[in-house]
């Protein structure tokens, strides 16, 4: 048997396969059976905060947004969603920015609450978006925490807003300034604004306090 | 002499079995894949420290690099050079050749669509998508799949999982009608094909098709640990077992350790997948099984090491005289190191400092050059010779290829490492994400040097081939080298 062609053949390689599928990956599946999958529409109808940040980058760019958009429809904010998220698969940001908050390391300090099994029951997260390393910080609670200007300026030269930041520079989501960002620019800001935008919490702000700050022991 | 060990076998001479020019092909293209991958890694290294000159450019995009830096290393490098050895292998250990050679060349061409159609998806794919309107409403992306190791586009997905039933249809045919108990190497080789198709299936198509969230990030584990335990490490040992006692001209130590080593791997490493995603919201008795198993693979591990030990006890001068044996058996150093390390970082005290930081980034290279790049490397230093009937033009580039190698390995995993360290405290203790950024630049500089040195080792070997090649066809006269492979 352990040396037989059938032996390897259906106890190594499908046998013992079917046995690990069966229980790390249908088991999971099958206990958050009940919980329901939303749609990426029904994640922008019941999200006012999405929804003030989309129509601001309506006011704040006013004709890219007409050329690219035209109104900040419901229906256009969902399209947005979509292609800011394949924007973010495409360009590799899931490389070097997680969307996961542990429970240790003083993560729920810097970041916020802790990630929960819902959060991720939506169509967004079709492959889960979980990331397995941290260059820049993690962004599942990214939303609201700076404002759509800022991401604009971000994408299009990191280094204008955050001096060190080894981050590459996006100008192809631009129409050739950072006041003009284009369709996958948008997309790009509306899905970063949405991360964390269905929590109490948002937008999270960490109580910061210098080390320096702190009575020597 | 070379030739007089390229003899005919009982039945069959090597010219039935072995389609040489094929061997030769998929190393070549591997070779070509390797040098890309690490250009792109050396993009995104120098990316890191802002030494970056070409940025703002879209088709050069660092965060599109990366992904083809890990897709060409495996699918481009690894998976050619797996190939092209598996050619050598399998017709010389069952003395019976390959189903059809017609569908062998069809199967490289094929797979060869796949790895460039890969790459061009990822870079091209979401360019050509915002400038086409035909493009864009494309119900799916061009570009990159959000899997990790999985980046393969969606419309090159069946092409590629098509590809590997080939080539368990190519390989199969001999290994069956071979009669009696199988020999280790083909246990590993057989298992691998069913593996690599079922794990490319599972973590290609399930989190895009049928699961979301965090039941879809624990089949993202399965795949990520999968395709390195599953795909790399049987047909990686299952070489192993087939060139060490070839070349040591002696059998394996330990026929049981070789039993207990192949079904330990079997049952243990498909249990791992989850630990890569510790302290997320699947569910945590999963966690912890996937930890255990992860301690028991080491456990295995060692068993292994123990027979490859072994089976070298009494012959260690091999190391000294013989290249590919130095070069496979620095790999199994690096195992056993990269092994232990796993069975440390999976506990849930080591994952709470170092995950998401440089240290896993340094495992992996650990585990995706130290190992099997360099058994990979290894095996064509030991098999050019004789594929093109000459010896190597200069033993001295072998001996720079393999230490700049060996050395820019180590040093850039251990930067790693200990960047990953530095890192996770950074972290936990709050300070402004931007110090951690800072902490790691010294880091990220040597790692870019480590990656020059590593680099400069494969330009030797590709000169080193050059001119051997110009040796085979009698463009330059033999040089009075001695032998990489000296008989021990």
């Amino acid at each position: 048997m352990f040396e037989s062609k059938s032996g390897v053949l259906l106890i190594g390689g499908v046998g013992f396969f079917v046995i690990a599928f069966l229980s790390n990956a249908l088991v999971p599946a099958l206990m958050y059976r009940h919980l329901p999958e939303a749609t990426v529409t029904e994640l922008v109808e019941r999200n006012s905060n999405l929804k003030y940040q989309f129509e601001d980058l309506s006011h704040r760019y006013p004709e890219q947004f007409a050329k690219y958009y035209g109104e900040p429809t419901q229906e256009n904010c969902a399209e947005a969603l979509r292609l800011g998220r394949q924007t973010y698969v495409n360009e590799g940001c899931w490389h070097c920015h997680s969307q996961f908050i542990r429970p240790v390391s003083r993560e729920e300090d810097r970041w916020g609450p802790v990630s929960k099994t819902e959060e991720y029951q939506n169509e967004l997260q079709r492959p889960v978006m979980f990331g397995t390393r941290r260059v820049g910080p993690d962004l599942c609670r990214e939303g609201g925490r700076h404002g759509n200007d800022w991401h604009a300026a971000h994408f299009f030269k990191p280094q204008l807003v955050s001096h060190h930041s080894p981050m590459p520079e996006y100008p192809w989501l631009f129409d050739g300034s950072p006041n003009e960002p284009n369709r996958r620019g948008l997309a790009l800001i509306t899905y970063i604004q949405w991360l964390g935008s269905w929590l109490e919490s948002y937008p999270y702000y960490e109580e910061w306090e210098p080390i320096s700050a702190k009575p020597a022991p | 002499m070379i030739n007089a060990q390229v003899r005919p076998v009982a039945g069959a001479t090597h010219e039935e079995l072995v389609d040489e020019p094929l061997v030769v092909a998929y190393f070549l293209t591997a070779l070509v894949f390797l040098s890309i991958s690490m250009l792109a890694g050396f993009l995104m290294a120098l990316q890191l420290v802002n030494w970056n000159p070409l940025r703002g450019v879209e088709l050069l995009s660092p965060g599109r690099w990366r992904m083809v830096h890990t897709n060409a290393i495996a699918y481009g490098f690894l998976a050619n050079a797996f190939l092209g050895a598996l050619h050598w292998a399998i017709p010389r250990l069952t003395l019976k050749p390959v189903l059809d050679r017609r569908l062998s060349w069809f199967i490289y061409s094929a797979w060869q669509v796949v790895v460039l159609g890969t790459a061009l998806g990822i870079l091209l794919g979401p360019t050509l998508q915002a400038n086409s309107s035909a493009l864009a409403a494309l119900p799916f992306s061009l570009g990159a799949q959000g899997v990790e190791w999985g980046e393969t586009p969606v419309w090159i997905d069946p092409l590629a999982l098509a590809g590997l039933a080939l080539v368990a249809i190519n390989f199969m045919p001999p290994i069956i009608r071979t009669g009696g108990p199988l020999y280790v190497t083909l246990w590993y080789f057989m298992a691998a094909f069913v593996w690599t198709f079922l794990t490319y299936a599972m973590g290609n198509f399930l989190p895009q098709y049928a699961l979301a969230g965090t039941s879809a990030g624990a089949v993202g584990g399965l795949f990520i640990h999968d395709l390195v335990g599953l795909f790399v490490t049987p047909l990686g040992w299952g070489l192993m077992y087939y060139f060490v006692p070839i070349m040591l001209r002696k059998p394996m130590w330990s026929h049981g350790l070789s039993l207990v080593g192949f079904w330990g791997l079997a049952f243990f490493y498909p249990l791992n997948g989850i630990h890569h995603f510790l302290y997320t919201p699947i569910p945590m008795f999963l966690q912890s099984g996937a930890i255990i198993s992860t301690i028991a693979v080491e456990m295995v591990v060692t068993t292994v090491l123990v027979n490859f030990f072994g089976t070298i006890w009494g012959s260690g001068r091999a190391v000294v005289t013989n290249l590919p044996i130095r070069w496979f058996y620095t790999g199994m150093v690096f195992y056993g190191i990269t092994c232990l390390q796993c069975a440390l970082q999976t506990t849930l005290t080591f994952q709470a400092l170092i995950h998401f930081s440089d240290w896993v980034v340094g495992h992996a290279h650990l585990v995706m050059f130290g190992v099997f790049s360099m058994w990979l490397l290894g095996i064509m230093t030991y098999l050019f010779p004789r594929l093109w009937h000459t010896e190597w033009y200069s033993r001295e580039l072998c001996e720079w290829h393999y230490w700049l190698s060996a050395v820019g390995l180590f040093v850039m995993a251990a930067d790693l490492t200990l960047a990953g360290v530095f890192q996770g405290f950074y972290w936990a203790s709050l300070q402004p994400w931007e110090d951690s950024v800072d902490g790691s630049m010294p880091f990220w500089i040597v790692r870019v040097f480590a990656g020059v040195a590593m680099m400069a080792g494969q330009g030797c070997f590709f000169w080193n081939l050059y001119q051997t090649w110009r040796v085979s066809r009698g463009a330059l006269p033999a040089f009075a080298s001695a032998p990489v492979a000296a008989a021990s």
